[in-house]
This record gives structure tokens, sequence and C-alpha cells, in this order.
């Protein structure tokens, strides 16, 4: 499970890419790919194994002049189903 | 827009050479006549080419692509262009400094099959004593730090181990299982009578992958295909004909698919006298079955067309002799009989007798054990 503290990281199969066809950061993996959203992007480019979910989200609450409340909810609900998904993980 | 999609992947069938003999390879049945491999350089073209058409994925595959010399140059090369390269192989032959050379070249992912879960049942499938090896690769892919795929073809004679694939691949350390029923093109077709599963054999083995899928998730990537020959829907084949993938034979033909070049009356053009933008956009191959024009009822007003695209050219092909008809592994099919056939026919078991994959093409072996 994912939580506030957890230090996360892109799984070792995972990669970012940016896709200048379409101008948006697509995450790779064996015979797949998604094409992220301009704030997907943004916190799968932060998941270094430092950053924690927390201040991830403490970072794009600023970046957008969002409500952390709401940005934290986004982001926790996008890493858990990142995690599920086996491409992204949390530093034991 | 010209109205023609981006590719998204570039299959590189590197060779059609291979040290194993599986019965169910994914090659043609004439393999032999394509021994013209392309050279180092003009592989390094086409990967430029391709990643300025907007590939991102490359798989490396074959045949056997460890047998060739330049695999290094390559993947370095793919490296540059940010592409994200997965290594299809049947680790045979691999010494663990070559390996670790690909990972400093900036390989992503190797995806390593095994037959069976035993030396002797795998080793009996492929033709050749390899399943240690195979097991030994596995651990130097882990220790090196790449993503290891472990891959199964599935079948009659092995879909009752799946449990015993799964614990192999978690002891191994897998990152992803892919479970793959058998494709019945190819080698596999001649084989179909002594590999088609039954219907009961598959569920059984569904639901035990199904289980495996959630227990391990979030740690292990549990995929699991179903073949069409049990789906009554057609599969989407390649996700439609010259829409997302570029497969190239080892002698430089670009193909929608691993098997275009057996269909009859199409012209695929080779990357020696093209470049590969010029094929993917105007040659008349891969113009033949894209969208939707050329798709006969029940396909044109199907709601699912834009689905399964009207199945597999190649199967449609193999099994009726019109690449134009629509894949009998749909329960809309005229020629669907043709599947239920096979179905029934599965039931009734029968010993095994393979064709190996050989130069010959016709050297059917029995088998003593």
């Amino acid at each position: 499970m994912i939580s506030a503290e957890s230090r996360v990281r892109l799984a070792a199969k995972a990669r970012l890419r940016f896709d200048r066809k379409s101008s948006r950061y697509m995450l790779l993996y064996p015979e797949r790919g998604l094409v992220l959203n301009p704030t997907a992007a943004d916190v799968l480019q932060r998941c270094d194994g430092e950053r924690t979910v927390d201040s991830i989200v403490e970072e794009l609450a600023r970046q957008y002049g969002h409500e952390r409340p709401a940005v934290e909810r986004e982001v926790m609900t996008f890493l858990q189903t990142m995690a599920d998904r086996g491409l992204v993980q949390a530093v034991a | 827009m010209s109205g023609v999609e981006r590719p998204y992947t570039l299959v590189a069938e590197l060779t059609y050479r291979c040290p194993l003999r599986c019965v169910y390879c994914s090659n043609p049945l004439d393999y032999g006549r394509h021994r013209d491999e392309l050279d180092t350089e003009t592989w390094l073209r086409v990967l430029r080419e391709a990643e300025d058409l907007g590939v991102v994925q490359l798989n490396l595959t074959g045949g056997e692509p460890l047998v060739r010399d330049d695999l290094e140059v390559l993947i370095a090369e793919a490296r540059r262009l940010d592409l994200y390269t997965n290594l299809i192989t049947s680790g045979i032959p691999l010494a663990r400094e070559r390996l670790a050379k690909f990972r400093a070249a900036g390989l992503d992912n190797v995806q390593v099959s095994v037959q069976d879960v035993s030396a002797k049942e795998s080793d009996r499938l492929a033709g050749l004593n390899s399943f240690e090896k195979k097991l030994e690769v596995c651990a130097w892919v882990k220790e090196l730090g790449f993503p290891l795929t472990l891959n199964t073809v599935l079948h009659r004679e092995n879909l009752d181990h799946v449990a015993d694939i799964v614990a192999l691949a978690e002891r191994l350390g897998a990152d992803r299982l892919e479970l793959a029923n058998t494709q019945y093109l190819g080698w596999a077709l001649p084989n179909r009578a002594a590999l088609l599963p039954t219907g009961e054999q598959l569920a059984r083995a569904r639901e035990v992958a199904a289980e495996a899928r959630r227990r391990l998730r979030g740690q292990m990537e549990v995929l699991f295909v179903t073949p069409d020959y049990y789906t009554d829907l057609p599969k989407a084949c390649m996700d439609g004909w010259g829409r997302r993938f570029i497969v190239l034979s080892p002698d430089g033909l670009a193909l929608p698919c691993h098997a275009a070049h057996t269909l009859p009356g199409l012209r695929f053009e080779s990357v020696r006298e093209h470049p590969l933008g010029d094929i993917w956009r105007d040659s008349a191959g891969f113009g033949a079955f894209r969208r939707e024009s050329w798709m006969p009822e029940p396909c044109r007003s199907c709601e699912r067309r834009g689905i399964d695209f009207g199945g597999c050219r190649c199967q449609a092909f193999h099994l009726t002799g019109n690449a134009a008809a629509t894949d009998p592994a749909c329960r809309l099919s005229p020629d669907h009989h043709l599947i239920e056939t096979a179905r029934r026919e599965a039931a009734d078991a029968k010993p095994a007798r393979f064709l190996y994959r050989s130069l010959r093409g016709v050297a059917a072996e029995r088998q003593s054990s």
C-alpha cells in the first residue's frame, strides 16, 4: 500500500519518455505504454525513490495553486493504481 | 493528418535462425527462404526511421536474436533513440558477460521463454536440451538488475502445469509472467491436433492464473492470453492491420504481422529499397486490410469491428483460403464450424505427434518418450 510517508519510485520495468509526436510524456513498459496527462507526468517525474508522497503532494499543490487535500486525494489514488499495476513501487 | 496513424512498436525479427526447434514456432514454415539477413548498417537506419515515424517500443526477436553478433550495437542505438527495448529470447546461446554488455548498452527488459516446468518436458517441446541453461540465464537477468519477463507458450501438454509455472516465475523473481496460449499459425498449425487443449483444461488454467494475478498484484504481472479457438470472438490481431505495429522480417520485408508474407497476392516492400516511412504510409500490402473498407459482412456492420478489426488475416487465410474472410474464430463467421470441429477433435485425446521446426519443413518425427 502507498501511504503519505512512502518513498516511491518507478518499477524497474517502467521508463518515462517524452513523446514529441503528442507532446506528452509516456510511461513505457514491456510491450505497453501509457500516454500521460500533464498531472500524471508531473507526479511520475517526481517518483525518484527520494521524495515521499507527502512531499510530492506539497510540491504539486504549490505548483498548481490548488488546495492540498484535493491534490493529495488525486495523487494517492493515482499512485495506488500505478502500484497495483506494478509500475510504481514504494521503496522498502 | 495523412489519415495513417503512427506505429508504436517495431518488432525486429533479426533472424529466423534458432538453436531450438519449438513445435509452435511462429516463424513461417518456409523460413529457410529468408536467409539473406539485413546487415547492421541497415538495421541501424531502420531504427532511426522507425523512431522518426513515432515508434517508441522495440522488440528484438527472431528466431533467436542472440545468434546475431551485432545485438550490442543495435541496443545502444535504440537507447540513444530512447526506444523501450525488449529482448525476446530463449536465452541460448548466451554468456553472462554478454548479457552485462546489453545492460551497459541500455537494454530495458529481458523476456526469457521456458517451454514447461521440468527439463524433460521443456526440452522435448524445444527439441533441445536447454531448460537448465534458461534458468541460469533468468538468474543472471535478475542479478544484473534487469526486469525479467518469463514467457511460456501454453497448450494441451503444459496447461495443467500453470500453478507450477507461476511458482517457477516467483522463484526466479520474474517481474512479469506471460502465459500465452498457442496461436495456431506458423508451426503450430500443422501441430494443432497435438497442441490444442480442451475447454475444461483451459478453464482450469485460466482460474489458476486469475488467482495468481490477485495474489501477486503489484509484485508480478500475470498475463493470460486465451486462445481464440475458445473465445468465440476473434482477437484484435496486432491491434489492427497496419495500425500500431511494424514487423520487420530478417531479410528486410516490412510487414503488418509476423506471417503477412505467407498471404498470397499481397506485395510487401523491403527496407533495402525503400525508407520505412514510405512503406508504412504507401505500401499496398499495409493498405490491404487497413481500416474497414476491405471488410465483408458480418464484420462490416458489426459493432465490434473497431475492437477486433475483423480478427486475424493470416488465420482467415490459413483456415479458409481467403485472407479477406471474417476470422473463423468469430462465432458470426460462416466458417466458424472449422474452429468447432478442431475443438471437438481436441476433446478426443490423441498421442502427441510433433512436427519439429526445421529447414526442410516437412520432417515429422514421432516422439519416443
